[in-house]
């Protein structure tokens, strides 16, 4: 599908700037679309309103999958399908399953937990990153506005908005997909 | 977000009030009348139970659970007590900044010590036979039917440099060291933290660091040692090369669920307004945290010796599981101390929040308590142990002491150290 998509960026130089910057314009009624910084800022997430990540529920989900994969496993091997005497414990000696079960639940805990954060973060190998502005790898922050996702506002009034707040420069960008 | 002006109360004490004190009071009276009650019905009701211990060689006395429960609570609070020293002097040690207006309360468990200390030397001097079986002269002469070679091997560690079976010099001076040195570093922290109240600066600071790191060193060695000499001697002829780390980490847990209590009790009082959520989570990341360290040697031990399977090691696990009267509480234990706080914690809201916290750790500290009345009565009991009205009673008891005797010098101190370095550190801890 062929979709442009325009953006305005705000740039910032300052962290602390930039922190009041956001506040001030989500506050005028502005969507921010999100914001690009070289490094990460103490309570950006916190100010841009985002909500707790949902992560640690796939984790446990994925920790409760191993766990039951591992115990049916084991039960499945040492009782039924080829059951052996070691050590002189019962087939299926619970007891020694632990060690595995405690593995296998870490292990799927924490592959599922990265796949799920990747998958929502869309971070999949052949995806093409949106470069709004390659200064924000080294010394700019940018704070990146979704023109359509604010259409009840003129794009001169949202520049002004990021102007005021401190932005020490207004830019265009789009993107052809 | 960040605080704009910090107006707290730096000078605040804790008033221990006729209110409060009438309700440790009562719960300590209820434990008291609860053991009398217990001791009462062992002494006339305990027939039934000799014809046992009679063919196994030696009549049962009701005094003998008198002990044993003793015995219990004095290793245990002697824990929760060292652990108020061990957690603040690591807060030191660390250099940590959040915990700054909480490690009063943390030095505050110390209290107990002298008394801990006075109570455990009595209390081997009067049971002696009946809680160590290594006290009996007999086990080392070569000429009785009773010698024991192995018990005879680990003599020396007893009675060194006195001839084995006679006075266990080596054991109580160890006792006596480790609480007269617990006792001396804490009142070093104590003396400091004074000055640093009365004096202000950063010197305080550092020299609480210096004798933290001192104290951290003789605690890792005396915590294990006194693990070996007042619990797994019970059990003379077994050994278990992690048994210092296990008894350690139930003191930690219990220890670390009674500062996370009483932070939560003080702040319902309306002390400590500097004390947030973040520093509550923090506690219970620990609380949380060390239960799971705790299950891992508890398994640790358990699998190991199960899986070789070789009879000095698994007469232990035997002793218990295949008990009728101790078998159950081995699941009790492990449901109260992992399965329980592991699920009820896992969540950031449920550290966050005094009300879960205060279920959880009350929770631990029965629990934990638990777990010492499972190390200490099968091995000088056997099957006339059990919990019982006596237990019940004197956990109350200790427990109605050791309350009375903390809260009593946390209003005698400052509750928060007004001139730690860190405190301004402490209202911006964001997590």
């Amino acid at each position: 599908m062929e979709r442009d998509t325009h953006f305005i960026l705000g740039v910032y130089e300052d962290e602390d700037v930039l922190l009041h910057a956001v506040e001030e314009v989500r506050s005028s009624g502005v969507k921010i679309h999100e914001v690009y910084t070289p490094y990460p800022i103490h309570g950006l997430e916190h100010v841009l309103g985002y909500k707790r990540s949902r992560l640690p529920i796939a984790a446990f989900l994925f920790g409760m999958l191993g766990t039951t994969l591992a115990l049916t496993m084991q039960f499945y091997m040492m009782r039924f399908d080829w059951p052996m005497i070691i050590g002189g414990k019962d087939f299926a000696a619970f007891p020694d399953f632990i060690p595995v079960t405690f593995e296998l639940t870490v292990l799927l805990a924490a592959f599922g937990m990265v796949g799920v954060f990747m998958i929502s973060s869309n971070l999949k190998p052949w995806a093409q990153p949106r470069i709004f502005d390659v200064r924000s790898t080294d010394d700019k922050h940018i704070m990146a506005i979704d023109i359509a996702n604010n259409s009840a506002m003129e794009v001169d009034k949202i520049k002004e908005i990021l102007k005021s707040s401190g932005a020490t420069e207004v830019n265009n960008k789009s993107f052809e997909e | 977000m960040a605080h704009d002006v910090q107006n707290y109360n730096l000078d605040q004490k804790f008033d221990f009030s006729a209110g409060i004190k009438k309700s440790v009071l009562t719960v300590l009276g209820i434990g008291a009348a609860i053991l009398v009650l217990g001791i009462i019905l062992a002494m006339t009701g305990g027939g039934h139970h000799e014809e046992g211990a009679e063919a196994a060689g030696h009549a049962f006395h009701w005094y003998e659970r008198l002990y044993a429960n003793l015995w219990i609570n004095n290793v245990y609070f002697t824990g929760i007590a060292i652990i108020g020293v061990f957690f603040f002097a690591i807060q030191y040690a660390a250099q940590a900044g959040w915990s700054a207006p909480i490690t009063r309360i943390m030095l505050s468990l110390g209290n107990w010590l002298p008394i801990a200390g006075i109570l455990m030397i009595v209390t081997f001097f009067v049971a002696n036979h009946d809680l160590f079986h290594w006290t009996h002269s007999y086990l080392f002469d070569k000429a009785s039917p009773e010698y024991d070679s192995i018990i005879d091997g680990k003599g020396a560690f007893f009675y060194w440099p006195m001839e084995k079976g006679s006075f266990p010099v080596f054991y109580i001076a160890r006792m006596v060291i480790f609480f007269g040195f617990w006792v001396f570093f804490f009142n070093k922290f104590k003396q400091i933290a004074a000055n640093e109240d009365q004096l202000g600066g950063n010197a305080h600071w550092f020299k609480m660091r210096s004798w933290s790191a001192y104290f951290l060193v003789f605690f890792a060695v005396s915590s294990s040692i006194s693990a070996w000499d007042w619990v797994m001697s019970i059990d003379t002829h077994w050994f278990s090369t992690l048994f210092g780390w296990y008894v350690f980490a139930s003191w930690f847990v219990a220890g670390l669920s009674t500062i996370t209590l009483l932070t939560i009790f003080l702040k319902g009082k309306g002390y400590l307004e500097m004390v947030n959520e973040n520093h509550i989570h923090d506690m219970g990341k620990f609380v949380f945290g060390f239960s799971i360290f705790w299950t891992y040697l508890w398994f640790s031990q358990f699998l190991l010796i199960y899986y070789a399977n070789i009879p000095e090691e698994t007469v232990y696990f035997v002793e218990r599981l295949s008990s009728d009267i101790y078998g159950g509480f081995i699941f009790v234990n492990i449901i109260m101390n992992f399965v329980l706080p592991f699920l009820v914690l896992m969540t950031r809201d449920a550290k966050r929040h005094g009300i879960f916290l205060k279920v959880v750790c009350s929770l631990l500290i029965v629990g934990h308590w638990v777990d010492f009345f499972l190390m200490v009565q099968p091995g000088t009991l056997g099957h006339n142990g059990g919990i019982g009205l006596m237990e019940v009673g004197m956990l109350l008891v200790y427990g109605a002491s050791f309350a009375f005797v903390v809260l009593s010098s946390l209003a005698k101190g400052n509750l928060v150290p007004k001139n730690h370095p860190m405190m301004e550190e402490s209202y911006h801890h964001h997590i």
